[in-house]
């Protein structure tokens, strides 16, 4: 009877025509201490990058560094705004900002120390970046970095303007 | 099982209801982990092979969102469970699940079942998951977070916490009840509305319920145990503009426990930090002092069970293998004083020393020393343990880091890291290995280096060396402390987006056991496609100490074949 009605769970939720994902809404702090409501960034109908890093993690800053590197081309040619969620819990939240005011990054940074936008995201291990459409609608994701992936997720933005 | 039956029909008949008024049929989403290895005797490095030859670890997350309604489960599998993991985790079964409504516009969201909360720092509550160490402390009752106004935001928990898995959730004895509230005061006053100044005062409330009785010191003195525990919390954080700074007071009131030997003495803590930037110069300084709040819903347990709190580690949380996983450090939970200053200094693209692509550099010390206590004696000494003198620091170190990082792009083609860092490490005081016991002087340099060698595709390596101290025998015959001295080499070659391989090699070279002076070789490959990740690895695993909040475990050597797939969707 039991696994009966888990599998009738699972059958209810996987007959529904499953609908595109929109971002999650969980209510986090940015770098000046405004409080930002997940579910409400936008950007105008342009494309969202949704990327999770921390201060401890290598391939994230790599990963940041390169999109940095064309942030201006990209924002250019289709408008893109890039968020950078920090997963740093407390013991290295703090560090976010004086990396982040010497790292020359422009992206919007959001600081989700106790992982509950992580975790919406259904997130595992960082890096793992996002790419909603200018309609919200979730598009493209990918787990991890590594060099040249950058290229991919240009792609997948010129898609999105094409 | 049955409460689990109960939640998805709820579920299942709110989607329902929901779905008369609107035309969205609900999104599933969720995320699957899979950790299988097995294992092989090797005697070299103290690899023993389990009864069940290998360990498999599987988990699952499915949610499903309607509108302002979700509801989840986690399917866990231990079977038998990793080495190094909790072995008590066994089993298959639900592991977590929940119910959540949540309607920003009107400011409620209340979440029935298992959830993650945080309340400021963590230092009063903080529940949460690290399942590759085998942590989760989820709370399982009710959460209801309530923002009445713009800038107001309240949350009140109530519930009982996880302490282990055996086919199904065990949760530890104790209630725990909690208030946290938060005022952003430029939300709530228009006049501040677009002042650069933001000041975001609050309080939290954190209450624990155990059955008590009683207990016996030295023989005669019979003493009560606390039923209910209380500790609060008043904090500020103030930015203006990038410029940010935080207080933190917590007291707790006497909470017996076999963290501190069942002693009566009140907890307190006291934290600060203060980051900002002088032109290009950007800094962190963070004070810290701490006194007995270790803080559990079941007062008899030790290490990793039950946390109510957590104390972080004043320490940087390193990424090179060498200086996280030799000597991490893990706040000393009974009581310590620390410090920590960190400058950050960019050279500038296009400059003299800061070439094409610029320079970035960093240095960071953190120290933790024993609290300036005086023990007390006689029946005192018995009930209260000790008093605290001040909130500096005490006289026994128990840890200075100072390291050290310069990173520059050189051309598009070739990028490179250096790190020197110094430790000075109190083995006594957090014990991670039984070969030394005392202050451990390790030396620890990195050169890390990538290429781009094609068109996506890139080479990435790394050169660690670690030495330690001397220290001299009564016979007087000098001995490297601790392992002695190791050198890792990595090389990571990845062709974007899909592929990668990986060979990691640590020599322990300067083990003062010749015997010991062992290469723990161990190479990996994957595929990535999207969210999608598997990797198939096969070698030597040094055996490790995984700290996490306050407390560390040892995870045994091991040798064999290891299969990780990750998905989300």
């Amino acid at each position: 009877m039991k696994s009966l009605l888990i599998a009738a769970f699972f059958l209810s939720a996987i007959t529904l025509d499953t609908y595109a994902q929109s971002i999650p809404s969980v209510k986090l702090k940015d770098l000046t201490g405004a409080t930002i409501d997940t579910g409400a960034l936008e950007n105008d109908g342009n494309p969202i990058v949704i990327c999770f890093w921390a201060t401890w993690c290598s391939p994230c800053k790599r990963e940041l560094n390169a999109y940095m590197d064309y942030y201006g081309d990209w924002q250019e040619e289709t408008g893109v705004k890039i968020v950078a969620v920090s997963i740093d819990d407390s013991r290295s939240t703090n560090r976010v900002s004086p990396y982040i005011m010497s790292s020359g990054w422009e992206f919007e940074i959001l600081l989700d120390p106790a992982g509950d936008f992580k975790r919406a995201m259904q997130v595992m291990n960082a890096p793992h970046t996002f790419l909603y459409n200018g309609k919200g609608n979730l598009v493209w994701s990918h787990n991890s970095y590594a060099d040249g992936d950058e290229e991919e997720l240009y792609e997948e933005l010129l898609k999105l303007v094409d | 099982m049955k409460h689990f039956i109960a939640f998805f029909s709820l579920g299942i008949l709110l989607s329902g209801s929901v779905d008369a008024q609107e035309t969205s049929p609900g999104v599933v989403s969720g995320n699957i982990s899979v950790l299988f290895q097995s294992y092989q005797e090797d005697s070299l490095i103290g690899a023993v092979v389990p009864p069940s030859k290998s360990g498999f670890n599987a988990y699952s997350n499915i949610n499903y969102t309607q509108g302002n309604f979700s509801a989840g489960f986690r399917y866990e599998s231990y079977l038998n469970s990793v080495l190094g993991f909790p072995g008590r985790f066994k089993g298959s079964g639900i592991g977590y699940r929940y119910a959540r409504w949540s309607d920003p516009e009107i400011g409620v969201d209340v979440t029935v079942g298992n959830f993650y909360e945080t309340f400021g720092s963590g230092v009063l509550l903080r529940s949460y998951e690290d399942r590759n160490l085998g942590l989760d402390n989820a709370m399982d009752g009710v959460r209801l977070l309530l923002s009445p106004l713009d800038g107001i935001n309240v949350k009140m928990v109530y519930g009982k916490q996880r302490l282990d898995f055996d086919s199904r959730l065990v949760n530890s004895e104790g209630i725990i009840r909690g208030l946290d509230v938060e005022i952003s005061l430029n939300d709530i006053i228009p006049a501040l509305k677009d002042s650069k100044l933001r000041v975001i005062p609050a309080y939290s409330f954190v209450s624990k319920f155990q059955e008590g009785g009683n207990i016996i010191k030295e023989d005669t003195l019979i003493l009560e145990l606390p039923e209910n525990v209380a500790g609060w919390e008043y904090g500020a954080t103030i930015h203006y503009g990038m410029w940010k700074g935080g207080i933190g007071l917590t007291k707790k009131i006497n909470d017996p426990s076999a963290d501190n030997g069942y002693i009566y003495k009140e907890g307190e803590a006291l934290m600060y930090y203060l980051t900002g930037n002088i032109k290009d110069l950007t800094f962190l300084f963070q004070r810290s002092t701490t006194d007995n709040m270790s803080f559990r819903s079941d007062r008899d347990l030790l290490l990793f069970d039950a946390p109510i709190n957590n104390i972080p580690a004043i320490t940087k949380p390193h990424t090179y293998n060498l200086a996280a996983t030799l000597y991490p450090y893990a706040t000393v939970i009974n009581g310590e004083s620390s410090f920590r200053g960190e400058l950050y200094y960019n050279l500038k693209r296009g400059s003299k020393l800061g070439g094409k692509y610029g320079t970035k550099m960093s240095l960071v010390f953190a120290t933790a020393y024993s609290l300036d206590t005086t023990n007390l004696s006689g029946v005192d000494g018995v009930v209260y343990g000790y008093q605290r003198n001040s909130w500096g620091f005490g006289d026994s170190l128990n840890v200075q880091d100072i390291s050290f990082e310069i990173e520059r792009k050189f051309s598009k083609t070739f990028k490179a890291k250096a790190m020197y860092m110094n430790l000075i490490f109190n083995t006594l005081a957090t014990p991670v290995t039984t070969d030394y016991k005392g202050l451990v002087n390790a030396n620890i340099y990195v050169l890390e280096t990538q290429i781009r060698t094609a068109k996506r595709q890139s080479l990435r390596t790394e050169f660690q060396v670690l030495t330690t101290g001397k220290w001299r025998d009564e016979e007087g015959e000098l001995f490297k402390q601790d392992k002695g001295d190791w050198a890792t080499v990595v090389a990571e070659y990845t062709w974007s987006p899909h592929w990668f391989v990986n060979v990691t090699d640590q020599y322990n070279f300067g083990n003062p056991n010749i015997e010991k002076r062992v290469h723990y070789l161990y190479g990996s490959a994957g595929y990535i496609n999207g969210s999608h990740r598997l990797s198939v690895g096969y070698g030597k695993r040094r055996e490790g100490i995984f700290c996490v909040g306050g407390v560390c475990r040892a995870v045994p050597a091991s040798s064999g074949l290891e299969v990780i797939f990750t998905s989300s969707f």
